[in-house]
């Protein structure tokens, strides 16, 4: 009778034995948990911000006795670094005649207004212009004021119209003028090979013969690209600056434009969709600064799927031979604690052995046999997509032999026996029986190798990386150069976590870059996460399938 | 049990059988033909002067004997006895253990299993095994069958599915499963999987089918069933089951081995060890006093 009053008390008096380990054992877990769910929680709200279309605000300042006016989107408002008062940081846009980002003291604001009119018109350089329309020039004959009721309206067909002809000239300078400059190399390369044979003068003709129609052909797709050019400048939309002044701009320059202060909320969400949706399917420009991120997701998505498929086999073969071949004693339970040393080595140093050789010795002796007559300019022998994918798989293969190790050793002993007392080779047993057993903790392995491969920036940069890549690693075309149609193994690429470096540290305006940065924060998490999502859903499928018998 | 069963069941035995499994047997009755069995030395199965070692810890000293054809021999014997071992070496299962090695010789059909030209795969083959845990693969019925088929290269559907259906049939499983061949054996119950493994063993064909306690862990209706697949399966095998129940052995034997502590103390007909045995260990460790 007297237990139930001791424990009581002892709840009462809060002294459970014990309890005080649960509570230190949970806060570490809470610690761990907050800190994450806190990093993700910032750079989703921070990443997904910078889509979300803001009011444009009109300030009147007065400073020692002039007023000025400013137009712009409050970034920020923060205390000032003396403690006293607070300033404002606002994005003025209209990188063209100012730096865009600047600080004013909220005691110089005299007054805030959200002017109906204001247009923010998003075009191919210098970033995003803000201002007030005033008219429109069509054809250099006719002008559009632009309190004329139709003048949205015309406006928006014109700059479709343009955004068309963008896109028109886009394809003959990628596909036709690009054909055309691949077939120019390729037969000029051929013209090196004869002329480097002792020369058949009949075949070098030919040849040249060639390259001149082809070249008469790209004089005449340039002049057709200029052409339209011109057509780009014909209608030009004449905008008012906050200061007053005036500038012409020339429609094929717009790509987009808004009333930011007029939308709806239905329209702002369709606007803020837009932006994710350009964000995601854009090219860069403006080194980087602006448009989206399109190539470096591509780059980071098949750099980690040639990882994969190069470090899955690899890793396999190397878990079961030392799982189910290897006679278990001293050498391979060092080589076991090498395995995992590797798993340590710091990620540059794999940079540096990818460099010295996987591109300088594998690359530059593939050079030497395959794509001589290239030479001196480098296929292989250069940094490419092939290389830094090795690279990573080279680092990642000690997390996919530990996990196969672990899922081989797993499998149990009867389902072993089973198949051998059929008559089973111990081959046959590992193929039909231990594999697909071990398949759930094999992609276990694959999934962190991902994790850790996708994020990988430093290695890269040595292998094979660049800022801007001129064409993406899978594309349309087919070099005659490569082994795989369409797959440019020896490409250079662009990768979001180095687009993250480049943005943030390389940028020479950094405060423009920050939101970008966030931005392809949130999609380089987002792609990693769908890829290890894939993996596990495949995981949890064959894990069903795989389930052993219950007793 | 059923008629259909019991149908092919020799009287004799399906008078034993009728008690069922749960019923003691403190005299067990085996038939008339367990007496009417060849010699000897005219044994299927022939063990010489075996003895086998793990590293350096003997474990089978000096084992001679002679398993009989198409007769259903019982290993009986307290744990550790090795009686498990000796099963496990006949079709060479314990070559995957690190560190065994033997003396004497095991010969089957007069040919030492230990030949060196003789592929291990193929001694398999001839010797099925089946273990007392139920393994079927995470596969559907159907390939968990004719898998000793497959790894033997054999891929014509037509002779598959009849090898499927033959040995299911066998098993005394097809009734149970036919419409399901295609859906996971992990799906089946206890019984049901251990038939299946049964199954799998004999759909190869083999000329001996080892059972390593192959009703332990399984209810007394199940382990009904399995007997009476080991007494059907003697007309086309030669079958050595290692068992800890004294009952399963005296209703399906039709000779007994009992070993004890590595050594081979007695091996005679079902009848005399259960009745009359010669040694004194013998007799107690089936009358319960030790073991």
């Amino acid at each position: 009778m007297n237990a139930p009053h001791a424990v009581k008390a002892k709840i009462a008096s809060g002294r459970v034995v014990g309890e005080s380990l649960v509570w230190l054992t949970a806060m570490g877990l809470s610690i761990g948990l907050v800190m994450v769910a806190g990093l993700l929680l910032l750079i989703f709200c921070n990443g997904i911000a910078v889509f979300w279309p803001r009011p444009v605000i009109e300030y009147t300042l007065k400073d020692h006795g002039t007023t000025s006016v400013l137009l712009g989107t409050e970034v920020k408002n923060q205390v000032k670094a003396s403690g006293t008062g607070s300033e404002v940081q606002i994005c003025t846009g209209n990188k063209d005649v100012a730096a865009p980002y600047r600080f004013i003291d909220e005691a110089d604001i005299a007054s805030r207004r959200y002017p109906a009119g204001v247009m923010r018109i998003e075009r191919l350089a210098y970033g995003d212009a803000l201002g007030y329309p005033v008219e429109l020039h069509i054809s250099n004959a006719s002008t559009l004021p632009a309190d004329d009721p139709h003048f949205a309206e015309q406006l928006r067909i014109l700059v479709d119209e343009a955004s068309a002809r963008r896109q028109a000239i886009s394809h003959l300078e990628k596909d036709a003028i690009g054909a055309n400059a691949r077939a120019i190399t390729r037969l000029q390369l051929r013209l090196k090979v004869l002329d480097g044979h002792g020369g058949d003068a009949a075949a070098s003709a030919a040849v040249k013969a060639q390259i001149a129609a082809l070249e008469a052909a790209y004089a005449d797709f340039s002049a057709k690209a200029r052409a339209q050019e011109g057509l780009q400048r014909i209608h030009q939309l004449v905008i008012r600056l906050a200061s007053g002044e005036k500038r012409t701009i020339p429609l094929g320059q717009i790509l987009d434009f808004h009333y930011p202060n007029q939308v709806t909320l239905a329209g702002r969400c369709a606007w803020f969709l837009g932006n994710i949706m350009h964000f995601i399917i854009d090219d860069p420009r403006e080194a980087n600064t602006e448009g989206g991120i399109f190539p470096a997701i591509v780059g980071t998505l098949v750099m980690t799927i040639l990882m994969s498929a190069a470090v899955t086999p690899f890793g396999v073969i190397a878990a079961i031979y030392l799982r189910e071949y290897a006679r278990q004693g001293l050498l391979v339970r060092s080589v076991r604690v090498a395995v995992n040393n590797l798993a340590g080595v710091p990620s540059i140093v794999f940079g540096v052995f990818g460099l010295g050789f996987f591109v300088y010795i594998v690359g530059g002796n593939i050079d030497q046999l395959f794509f001589s007559a290239k030479l001196p300019n480098p296929t292989f022998g250069t940094g490419g997509i092939l290389w830094a994918a090795l690279t990573l798989s080279l680092m990642t293969v000690p997390v996919v032999i530990v996990a196969t190790e672990e899922a081989v050793a797993a499998v149990p002993r009867g389902a072993r026996e089973g198949s051998l007392a059929c008559g089973a080779s111990k081959w046959q047993t590992i193929q039909r029986i231990v594999i697909p057993a071990s398949l759930p903790g094999i992609l276990t392995g694959l999934i962190l190798a991902m994790a850790r491969g996708a994020g990988e920036v430093a290695p890269l940069m040595l292998v094979g990386v660049v800022k801007l890549a001129p064409s993406l690693p899978i594309d349309g075309h087919w070099y005659d150069s490569d082994i795989i149609p369409f797959v440019h193994l020896d490409q250079k690429f662009m990768h979001l976590g180095f687009h993250i470096y480049d943005l943030g540290f390389q940028s020479p305006d950094s405060d423009a870059a920050k939101p970008m940065v966030f931005a392809t924060t949130l999609f380089l998490i987002a792609l990693v996460m769908a890829l290890n999502l894939g993996a596990i859903v495949i995981r949890e499928k064959l894990r069903r399938r795989f389930a052993t018998s219950a007793f | 049990m059923t008629a259909a069963a019991t149908a092919p069941f020799a009287p004799p035995i399906t008078a034993s059988r009728t008690r069922g499994p749960a019923s003691e047997v403190s005299a067990p009755m085996p038939d008339d033909q367990a007496t009417a069995e060849p010699a000897l030395d005219a044994g299927f199965i022939s063990i010489r002067s075996y003895d086998f070692f793990y590293g350096s810890h003997q474990v089978l000293f000096d084992i001679s004997m002679e398993i009989p054809e198409k007769q259903v021999t019982a290993f009986i014997g307290p744990s550790g006895c090795g009686k498990s071992t000796l099963l496990r070496n006949f079709n060479r299962m314990n070559d995957l253990v690190d560190g065994v090695h033997h003396g004497g010789d095991i010969l089957v059909k007069g040919h030492t299993i230990y030949d060196p030209h003789l592929e291990v795969t193929s001694l398999r083959k001839r010797v099925g095994m089946v273990f007392q845990k139920s393994n079927p693969f995470p596969k559907s019925i159907y390939e968990n069958v004719v898998y000793g088929l497959r790894v033997a290269g054999q891929a014509d559907k037509r002779d598959l599915d009849q090898a499927c259906e033959q040995a299911l049939r066998a098993a005394a499983l097809w009734d149970e499963v036919k419409d399901r061949l295609g859906k996971s054996a992990l799906g089946l119950s206890g019984g049901q999987m251990q038939r299946l493994c049964i199954a799998r063993a004999i759909a190869v064909q083999p000329e001996i089918v080892l059972m390593d306690e192959p009703c332990s862990a399984l209810d007394p209706i199940a382990t009904g069933k399995i007997e009476e697949l080991i007494l059907e399966l003697k007309r086309q095998y030669t079958v050595v089951i290692v068992t800890h129940n004294m009952q399963q052995a005296g209703r399906c034997s039709d000779r007994t081995a009992f070993f004890y502590l590595g050594k081979l103390i007695e091996y005679d007909t079902t009848l005399t060890i259960f009745t009359n045995p010669n040694q004194k260990q013998t007799e107690d460790y089936i009358t319960g006093r030790f073991g």
